[in-house]
């Protein structure tokens, strides 16, 4: 039976090995010059696009978060890190509402919610890509991208099977503007393939484009480089800036890879337990010793970096 | 589950996809009429005309936006007693008018009983479903309005006909169920190519995804079933009113319910075609084995045998699909196909 419904409580399940992320931190400390500005940094005057506020989360007697609070601006690119476990994931459902926080609250651009009406994220601007994959698999390359404008669609599946109304004129927009990504993404090669055919790191750059298409104000990815090998990572840290800066878009992303986060954020929050243990420019983070003894365990069983 | 493919790249020439359905079609009305012998029409092409296009209808909810139907033959019934009392109480409703109230009334009853959908899933839904099934059959036998008082509960079916012209005969209810089967089928095909039926795909496959891009869950099954339970309310009037003409609520019970979903399981899933691949093996198929079991055992292969076999041979079949062939006939067919036309080439 046709029914892939992955099972909300398998998000969280991380299936990465914990070396990925011990790759690029620096285990020596570095000269640390405390104040330094970091390129690409907005200025403090804006006012933040996504307030999180004592939010907390726990399921049954495991507290995945305690008490966050977060403020991103718009523009910026802002990775979450943090060890297996350490309430990434739970993080961003919490922030696109698949999971209801048991305290605090989300602010949206200046509008409070206890829970973040999923619903209603796409009209709000929101949106994400999943840690696992969540294409439509039978569903063409195109059609996949095409589907994240799917919340625009004003006709009814009457005049679009007549071909009458506004229909033809919306198929047309979503179809050409699912084009301009894949060409922006460089995905036109394969825009009439079967999602579900093609290879794993292609997919999550289809991931991309659908959440892309919409050119939302927030885009969440949820682990968008996770599995990928070494050059396809570097293409997809300089898809999401490219994507930040065509279309102005404040990305907050989770990531394993800590040398890739350093080099594409602006700020960077870790969380360990499902606290926030630091919030800071890359620079700061690197040289913070909580940060280094909360990734110290993964990062001595493996020097350099070997057999990554 | 994957879906139907046309990944016809190769070097081919490429005909245009609307020639093989419009030949087929021309085929239908021009050549069949002319050669079909009745028991052709009556025995064959009547009933794999009104499966086929019930199976049309649970593929599109079941194969496309993937909520698994177990009450098919419920709204086959629906239609087919609607059809009867606005053909019976409405005076000068013309007989299209009756059909289409029916589909109508058949997709109310279809929304009522998708509900559940929205909380269940797979297999839990499919036994929600049931309760189509069982209410709708057991409203019709028993309140006898809906037979018009019949002491049997069975309905006799009206004389056909369309703008006036009377459509009697094998040939003219062939005619009949032919015209309502393309036009349904084609509008179909659109529906399923459209925003709306790339919604339904999306919901199969990923329904949180699809919920937060934006696509309206709730309401996207909900039309589901309401297109779906249209369409197969439809199929049930041609049912009753084109190929049996006198049907009572036991011709609609479980057993054609299942029947349907094997149709678009063999035929495959998510494919409009696929519906009738697997309608035409389910009505060629007892006839074949009927033939060759008297063939071959003689008198021992009596019709009691003969029903027992069928289940099994069915059965066998089935599994065999689900195992080697997930995508059904249609997959094999294009297979087929491809590689006949690759021999082709190579020529």
């Amino acid at each position: 039976m046709p029914l892939a419904s992955y099972a909300l409580g398998m998000m969280d399940a991380s299936v990465y090995a914990p070396e990925v992320f011990a790759r690029g931190l620096p285990l020596t400390p570095q000269s640390s010059v405390v104040g330094v500005v970091p390129t690409g940094s907005i200025a403090d005057a804006a006012a933040p696009l996504l307030v999180l506020q004592g939010i907390g989360l726990s399921f049954g007697g495991v507290v995945a978060l305690a008490d966050i609070e977060l403020s991103v601006r718009p523009g910026e690119i802002r990775a979450i890190i943090g060890p297996n476990g350490a309430g990434k994931s739970s993080l961003i459902n919490v922030i696109s509402g698949v999971y209801r926080p048991d305290r605090g609250h989300v602010l949206l651009d200046g509008i409070r919610y206890d829970q973040v009406p999923t619903q209603r994220l796409a009209h709000l601007g929101v949106a994400r890509t999943f840690q696992n994959l969540a294409l439509f698999k039978g569903l063409s390359v195109l059609d996949n991208v095409a589907s994240g404008l799917a919340y625009k669609v004003r006709s009814n599946f009457a005049g679009q099977v007549l071909g009458i109304g506004r229909s033809p004129g919306e198929q047309r927009d979503s179809l050409s503007r699912a084009d301009h990504i894949l060409e922006f993404l460089d995905l036109t090669a394969v825009r009439d393939r079967l999602a579900g055919t093609l290879p794993y790191g292609l997919q999550k750059r289809v991931e991309l484009a659908r959440a892309l298409v919409a050119e939302p104000r927030l885009l969440l990815l949820d682990e968008p480089m996770a599995g990928m090998t070494a050059s396809e990572k570097s293409e997809m840290a300089s898809f999401v800036r490219a994507a930040r800066d065509r279309f102005a878009t404040t990305v907050v992303l989770i990531e394993h890879d800590v040398g890739v986060v350093m080099g594409l954020s602006d700020r960077i929050a870790v969380l360990d337990y499902g606290r926030k243990i630091a919030d800071a420019t890359p620079d700061e983070v690197r040289n913070d010793q909580r940060v280094i003894d909360a990734y110290l365990g993964v990062a001595s069983d493996n020097e350099d970096g070997a057999g990554i | 589950m994957a879906v139907i493919t046309s990944d016809l790249t190769s070097a081919a020439p490429v005909l245009p996809k609307w020639i093989a359905p419009v030949l087929l079609l021309a085929f239908a009305y021009g050549v069949v009429p002319l050669i079909g012998s009745s028991y052709l029409f009556e025995a064959i092409l009547l009933p794999f005309l009104a499966l086929g296009l019930a199976g049309v209808g649970l593929n599109i909810l079941t194969g496309y936006a993937g909520q698994v139907s177990l009450g098919s033959a419920a709204f086959m019934a629906t239609g087919a007693f609607a059809a009867y009392n606005f053909n019976l109480r409405v005076e000068g409703l013309p007989l299209i008018g009756s059909i289409v109230l029916a589909g109508i009334v058949a997709s109310a009853i279809g929304i009522v009983f998708g509900l559940p959908s929205l909380r269940l899933k797979g297999f839990y839904l499919a036994v929600s479903t049931l309760a189509a099934q069982f209410f709708v059959q057991w409203a019709l036998t028993k309140f006898s309005w809906f037979s018009n008082d019949s002491a049997s509960g069975v309905i006799d079916a009206p004389r056909l006909s369309i703008g006036g012209v009377a459509l009697d005969g094998a040939v003219g209810r062939y005619l009949f169920a032919l015209t309502i089967v393309s036009i349904l089928t084609f509008l179909a095909h659109r529906l399923v190519t459209s925003q709306t039926g790339r919604n339904f795909i999306a919901i199969r496959d990923n329904e949180t995804a699809a919920r937060i891009i934006g696509i309206p869950v709730l309401k996207t099954k909900l039309l589901a079933f309401a297109i779906s339970s249209f369409i197969i309310g439809v199929a049930g009037v041609i049912w009753a009113f084109a190929y049996l003409r006198t049907v009572e609520p036991d011709g609609f019970d479980l057993d054609r319910s299942f029947q349907i979903l094997f149709i678009i399981i063999i035929g495959g899933l998510a494919s409009i075609r696929g519906a009738f691949f697997g309608a035409a093996l389910i009505v060629v198929f007892p006839l074949g084995l009927s033939r060759l079991g008297g063939f071959l055992l003689g008198d021992v292969f009596d019709s009691g045998v003969l029903d027992m076999s069928q289940r099994i041979v069915l059965g066998a079949l089935i599994i065999l699909f689900l195992i080697l062939e997930p995508d059904g006939l249609v997959a094999l067919w294009d297979r087929v196909r491809r590689r006949l036309l690759l021999a082709w080439q190579s020529t």
